[in-house]
Order: C-alpha cells, then structure tokens, then sequence
C-alpha cells in the first residue's frame, strides 16, 4: 500500500503509467460514443410523448453525471494532496477543473434547449436546472482562486480548500434547492420517459454514459501528462526526454 | 523566554477582547454595512413600483437578499487589517489553535455585523409593508443565518485575505455557498406570513450554523495558513 502512494508521489512514473492507459481508454470512448451516439440518435424509439426531442438525453444525462463526478473527484484529488502531498494529484485536480465546467455549461445548455421543445421555455426556475447553475458558479471560483494567485503552491492549496468545503456544500444546496422548488412551484410538468424508459432507450444511454467517462478519463490523462511536463520541465528526465525525441 | 501563560479560554477571550475594542474604535466599519442596508431596500420600490401590496409579496426575499450582501460586502475587512499589520501571524504562532481563535474573530464579525443587521431588518420591513406577524420571525431567522453566513464566509475571506484586489473573487467564492441559508432564513419569513409553521425553517436554520460552526472553523484555520505562508 505504502510503496504504491510512494509510486504515485512520483510525477515520473505516473508519466510512464499513463502513456499505457491513454490509448486504452481513447479507444474505449471512441466505440462507446459511436456505438451510443448512433444507436440513440437512428435506432432507439422516439418517445411517444416528446417525440424525437428526447434524444437530446443522450447528452443531456451523461454530461450532468460528469459535471457532479468531476466535482467530487477534483475534491477527492485535492484531500490527497493536502494529506500526503502528491503533486501528481494536484496536477489532476488543475486539468479536471475546467472540463468539468464545461460539461456543467454542456448538460446546462442541452437542459435549455430541450426545455425549448418540452416547457415552451429556454429557462425554467427547475429544481435540477438551478443546482447545475450553482455548481457551475461553484466551479467558475474554484479556478477563479487558483488563478489569482501568484505562488502555484498557495494556489493550490487554495483551490483544494475551496473544493473540499465546496463538495461538503453541495449535497446541502441539492437538497435546499429542492425543498425551496417543491415549496415555491407546483409540478407542473415532468420530464417523462425518464423513470419509465423502456429497454431499448435505456441501453443506448448506459452506453452513452460510460463512453462520456472513458472520454473524460482519457482527455485526464492526457492533459496531466502535458501539466507533468509543463511543471517538471528543469527536472533531469524531462529534459532528458526531450533530447531523445529531438 | 517563559511559557505561554493561561489556556485556550484565555487566549479566545483576549481575541474577543481585541477585536471588540478595535471595531468599536472603528464605528464606520459597523455602521456602513447597516447604512448598505438600508440604501439596497431603497433602492427596490425606487426601481420596481411603490405599491405596497407587490412590495409586501416580496419583502422577504428583498430584505434577506439585502441583508445577504450587506454581511458580504464587511467579510474583506475581517482578516484584512489584521493581516496588514502583521498581528494574523502572530495569531498563527500562538500556542492556542488557530481555529479556536478564528472562531472567536468570526464571532466578533457576526456580533458587530449580523446581529445589527437583524435588528435593523424590522425596521425596513415597515418600508416594504412587510404583513404583521412576521417580523419576530425576519429578525430571528436573520440573527441565525447571518451566523452561518459568517462563519461560511470567513472562509472566503481567509483564502482572499492575501491577494491584491480579492473582494470580487470573494463574492465569487461565497455567494454559491450562501444559498441554503438564503433559502430557509427567506422562507422561514415566508411561512409566517402564510401562517405555515416556521419551527421546520428555523430548526434547519440552526442545523445549518451548528454545522458551519463544527466544520467551518478548520477550513478557516488551514486557509488562513495558506493565505500567511503563500
């Protein structure tokens, strides 16, 4: 256990690591996203309410999953930096940031289009939609701190300080933000089809989803390993690295 | 070079002590958030309508939303000075912990801020013909969440204290942090005016503070040593 933290404290060998992982997953998420994208778009059923706007779930649910599992996981890499001061888990939690905001800004906007068709609106005060908003205002400050200080060591801390207490937050806004909806506007509507999917709407979705997170953890690794570079470039094996591929 | 005398309780009432008499020294700063207050609410009738029954539907939410930026906009000085003249560092290298004595600082900062801002709301709740029979309840739900609001905030304010021009960023920080608080100490105002019970509001409320003041205190202490050391 104790060897394997140790590993991981070094950049260098997480360097070596994920230079075999990267292929895999860039693989997996290509097929998966193909295989989803197709088979949601062309094969699987129109709902028989919302006719073919639904489709827009197969973005619309995989990227509001993202968006809540980058948070918790940017929060979980800044805890393990902070405890035991692996920079490789800083690293993460800096390139993991801005894509999480942006798959926040992604299940919003596909939220307001959909919305379009579904609510006659492109915004509705909804209990999900106003969460979305607030982690993505929770998200914009996290980078906002880490970019507004000069040391990248105080930033960093910063910025894993302002994730931990944000992801503690989280769950209470979730669950006050539904309280305050219930209490302020009656359903009116439901997003149907979703409780109910039938089989053949729900595999495509499944699909969808995995293949958002293998993108995600692809796209991770690759931009560690560049910030690994960016932030090691005087260290004697990057230096070293960089002669041989010259 | 002799041991540092008496214990954690000695050193919290000094702080207390301290910060007490340097805000009472400063009256603008206690007054200025109140005088925001104020102007904010002002600010609404001028720009929605002056009919008084639109303004009654929504007074609550105006006055806590006031009252909301009102305590914001005083988190930049809470750590600023002290930071400035270098006695945070000495806070730091006290014997006592950092987060017992952060605590005091923030109980200082809701005594002089939040609690006069409670008080004050009743009053401009007159203004915004606020229905009877909810005004115990806005100073009460305020007085509990601007506590929370406080201790949330010095958070904000220990990771900001060391920058330049931090006071956007600390909005930027804060504010998605204050929903909750905004949501029950709002609504708790609502149920008492539709004659709904207000127990469920205000307990929440103190559900809230009691784990702001359990968590909150340790966020302050570790980002206070980020904002020194950085």
């Amino acid at each position: 256990m104790w060897a394997f933290i140790n590993k991981l404290r070094s950049p260098k060998w997480f360097y070596a690591i994920s230079a075999k992982l990267q292929p895999l997953f860039w693989v997996a998420a290509t097929l998966l996203l193909l295989v989803g994208t197709v088979w949601g778009l062309a094969f699987a059923p129109a709902d028989y309410q919302q006719g073919n706007s639904f489709r827009i779930i197969y973005v619309h649910v995989p990227a509001a999953f993202l968006a809540q599992s980058i948070f918790v996981s940017m929060a979980v890499s800044g805890l393990v930096f902070m405890v035991w001061k692996i920079k490789v888990a800083d690293m993460v939690a800096t390139v993991m940031a801005p894509l999480g905001a942006a798959m926040t800004f992604v299940a919003l906007f596909s939220g307001a289009v959909w919305g379009v068709p579904t609510w006659g609106t492109w915004w509705m005060w909804d209990a999900r939609l106003t969460s979305m908003l607030i982690l993505l205002f929770l998200y914009l400050g996290v980078i906002a701190l880490r970019g507004a200080f000069s040391s990248r060591d105080s930033g960093s801390r910063a910025a894993s300080v302002l994730a931990m207490v944000g992801v503690i937050n989280i769950p209470i806004i979730k669950y006050s933000v539904d309280w305050w909806y219930t209490l302020h506007q009656p359903a009116t509507f439901t997003i149907t089809g979703r409780s109910a999917m039938t089989m053949d709407m729900w595999a495509p979705l499944l699909i969808m989803v995995l293949g958002f997170y293998s993108f995600f953890i692809a796209l991770t690794l690759m931009r560690t390993r560049s910030e690994i570079l960016r932030r090691e470039a005087n260290k004697r094996w990057v230096r070293e690295l960089a002669e041989e591929t010259n | 070079m002799h041991a540092p005398q008496g214990g954690l309780m000695v050193a919290i009432k000094a702080t207390l002590k301290r910060d007490l008499t340097l805000m009472l020294r400063r009256r603008g700063e206690v007054l200025n958030p109140l005088v925001f207050f104020a102007l904010v609410i002002t600010l609404f009738p001028i720009g929605i309508s002056p009919d008084p029954e639109l303004l009654a539907s929504i007074a609550p939410g105006l006055l806590w939303v006031a009252a909301l930026l009102a305590a914001l906009l005083s988190l930049d000085s809470l750590f600023r000075s002290d930071y400035d003249d270098g006695s945070l560092e000495q806070l730091l290298l006290a014997p006592q912990p950092l987060a017992a004595l952060g605590l005091a600082k923030v109980a200082v900062h809701w005594l002089l801020t939040g609690l006069p801002l409670a008080l004050m709301a009743p009053l401009l709740g007159i203004m915004l013909s606020l229905p009877a029979g909810s005004y115990a309840v806005l100073a009460l739900s305020l007085a509990l969440g601007t506590a929370s609001l406080s201790l949330i905030g010095a958070i904000g304010a220990a990771l900001t204290v060391g920058l330049a021009r931090g006071g956007v960023l600390l909005s930027l920080l804060v504010l998605p942090l204050y929903i909750p608080v905004l949501i029950f100490g709002a609504g708790a105002v609502q149920a008492a005016i539709f004659g709904e019970g207000i127990a469920a509001h205000l307990a929440i409320l103190g559900a809230l503070l009691a784990l702001a003041l359990m968590l909150a205190p340790w966020a302050i202490a570790a980002s206070l040593r980020i904002s020194i050391n950085g």
